[in-house]
């Protein structure tokens, strides 16, 4: 069976400075899986590879299409929601219009979407008239994950979704992810600092160091790994 | 199942916008208005002298409402808005010279004006606009001479007339003057207005150019062509341009190459006064402006009808000088 989501050999470059140095990697429809690394390891440069932010080349194939020649706006329309580091919400919107502009590759009615994303966050429902500006930083970060559940993707990419949270939340938002995904299926790539955390969440991972893939495999093969746990999991 | 409750401090959260100036601004329009209330009922020249000023600034105000949407979309000034609506107002008076009515000329300007500023964007704009918004300001400089430059070797040389589209009719009430002409000119700027206003608020569409124009990067993120709609808002605003230019022509009866050029002015004073930022105070101030020139060259003996245009760029200096955000632009707040 191939993969949902495939990279293979794939390069970006900011300006001058190259970032990613052939990345590959697969995640399996219906899996979590994790990106582990150090700050400039090129993590969250490879999700914005993956959604057309950053010039790339290489090969990346969703469902068997071709993605390296598409720009965001079409590749969020094959399904794919990126939530990226430092949240993305339009702070100057309400919370109602960020939700209806998650789904806005979707045609017709959102309802049953909406409903299902009140049930994970209820209290977005009375907040739905505020200004997205004035929710404090969690709830902002819940609000971007609401935002991309609205599109029923089949592909979630979480940029460093624990940045700046309170480890109460941190724990809330990795047991929706997981619920999600065993519930509904839901595939997600997720980038993560905490890897105690990512690791738990996620069924694989990778681990970038300056750009490539030092290291690859089950959640509890990372675990195991002396290397890794020295450098992300402390101990 | 999962549920994440929002965390205490109620109080602190449902803080919604920084409101800050807007109670003082409300009043002060409240005030201004009741003013003006009190001026018409004491004097019918008063009254007609409103009127007038009403109709002049709902041209301001449609212009300065372009050149808003132009700004928030794409973070441009442009220039050219007051030559485009020229331009588009003698397309217009052409196409009546070709045998149609006042108001078929009227849509169908409306509709080339719209395909036009879409065209400029993608063709002008969107090139330069990569590298700075200042190069893409330094074209509609570009822009606007070339379209002067067009006009005139098209239609140049002496006066042209548009027929009015309202008819002469003059109404009396309780002694005061109101040519049906000012209250078409509010009527069709206020229309114009409000359908572009429940576009943004109300539409898939409008959603869409809010997000691009607040946050490009993200919006392409859940899917928004915003390429296609930034060329959608500058279509809209030349379109809002037409219907400045076209409303003005037969306001001053002439229709000649530096139609727009006093008005831009004052669009701009408008869109200042209200708020580079804010729709609702470019239509405000345009009204603002329209009215204030009106009544002040009547009653200050010591401003002449020379000194509109030094007086606009007074407001304008001064809106700059002490509320750069002007009376509707809001500080931006954000939580981090």
């Amino acid at each position: 069976m191939t993969a949902l989501l495939e990279l293979e050999d794939v390069e970006a470059r900011y300006g001058p400075v190259h970032v990613l140095h052939g990345i590959s990697l697969a995640v399996e429809e219906g899996s979590v899986v994790t990106v582990l690394g150090p700050n400039g390891a090129g993590k969250t440069t490879t999700l914005r590879a993956i959604s057309g932010t950053v010039r790339r080349s290489g090969r990346i194939a969703f469902a068997g299409q071709p993605l390296d020649r598409l720009g965001p706006d079409a590749v969020a329309r094959l399904g794919i929601a990126h939530v990226p580091e430092g949240r993305g919400t339009f702070s100057e919107l309400t919370v109602w219009e960020n939700l209806k502009l998650g789904a806005y590759s979707r045609r017709g009615s959102i309802d049953t979407e909406l409903e299902r994303v009140f049930t994970y966050f209820p209290w977005l429902s009375e907040r739905r008239r505020q200004v997205a500006g004035t929710l404090s930083g969690g709830e902002q970060q819940m609000l971007a994950l609401a935002r991309a559940f609205v599109l029923r993707p089949r592909l979630l990419l979480l940029d460093e979704p624990s940045l700046g949270l309170a480890p109460v939340l941190v724990a809330e938002l990795f047991r929706i992810v997981r619920e999600l995904n065993e519930d509904e299926g839901l595939t997600v790539l997720v980038v993560e600092q905490n890897a105690h955390l990512a690791l738990q969440a996620a069924q694989a991972g990778y681990v970038l160091e300056a750009g490539r893939v030092v290291l690859a495999g089950t959640s509890d093969e990372l675990q195991a790994d002396d290397a890794v746990r020295r450098s992300y999991l402390g101990y | 199942m999962a549920t994440v409750e929002s965390s205490p401090r109620p109080g602190f959260r449902s803080r919604r916008t920084d409101v800050g100036s807007f109670p003082i601004v409300v009043g002060l329009l409240v005030a201004g208005a009741a003013f003006l209330l009190v001026g018409c009922l004491r004097s019918a020249t008063f009254a007609q002298l409103t009127v007038q000023g009403l109709a002049l600034g709902a041209v301001y105000g449609s212009l300065a409402l372009a050149l808003v949407l132009v700004y928030r979309a794409t973070r441009v000034i442009n220039f050219a808005q007051g030559e485009l609506a020229m331009a588009t107002t003698y397309l217009a008076w052409q196409l009546i010279q070709w045998g149609l009515s006042y108001w078929e000329a009227f849509f169908a300007t409306l509709a080339i004006a719209f395909v036009l500023g879409a065209l400029l964007e993608v063709v002008l704009i969107r090139p330069v606009l990569h590298r700075s918004a200042i190069a893409a300001v330094i074209v509609t400089v570009g822009l606007f001479i070339l379209i002067d430059g067009i006009v005139n070797w098209l239609w140049g040389g002496g006066f042209k007339a548009l027929p009015p589209p309202f008819g002469t009719t003059i109404y009396h009430v309780g002694g005061v003057a109101i040519a049906r002409l000012y209250l078409g000119m509010i009527a069709v700027v206020l229309v114009s207005v409000a359908l572009v206003w429940l576009l943004f608020r109300f539409t898939k569409l409008g959603l869409g150019m809010r997000a691009a124009a607040l946050r490009p990067a993200e919006a392409a993120l859940v899917g928004v062509r915003v390429d296609r709609m930034l060329a959608i808002g500058w279509g809209l605003a030349t379109v809002l341009g037409a219907v400045a230019g076209l409303m003005a022509a037969p306001s001053q009866y002439l229709l000649d190459p530096t139609l727009m050029q006093p008005i831009l002015v004052y669009a701009f004073a408008a869109a200042v006064l209200g708020g580079l930022e804010s729709p609702t105070g470019a239509v405000v101030g345009g009204l603002i402006i329209g009215v204030t020139l009106t009544l002040i060259v009547q009653y200050v003996p010591a401003i002449t009808s020379e000194l509109q245009l030094p007086f606009a760029f007074a407001v304008l200096i001064v809106v700059l000088l002490i509320k750069p955000s002007g009376l509707f632009g809001r500080r931006e707040v954000r939580r981090v």
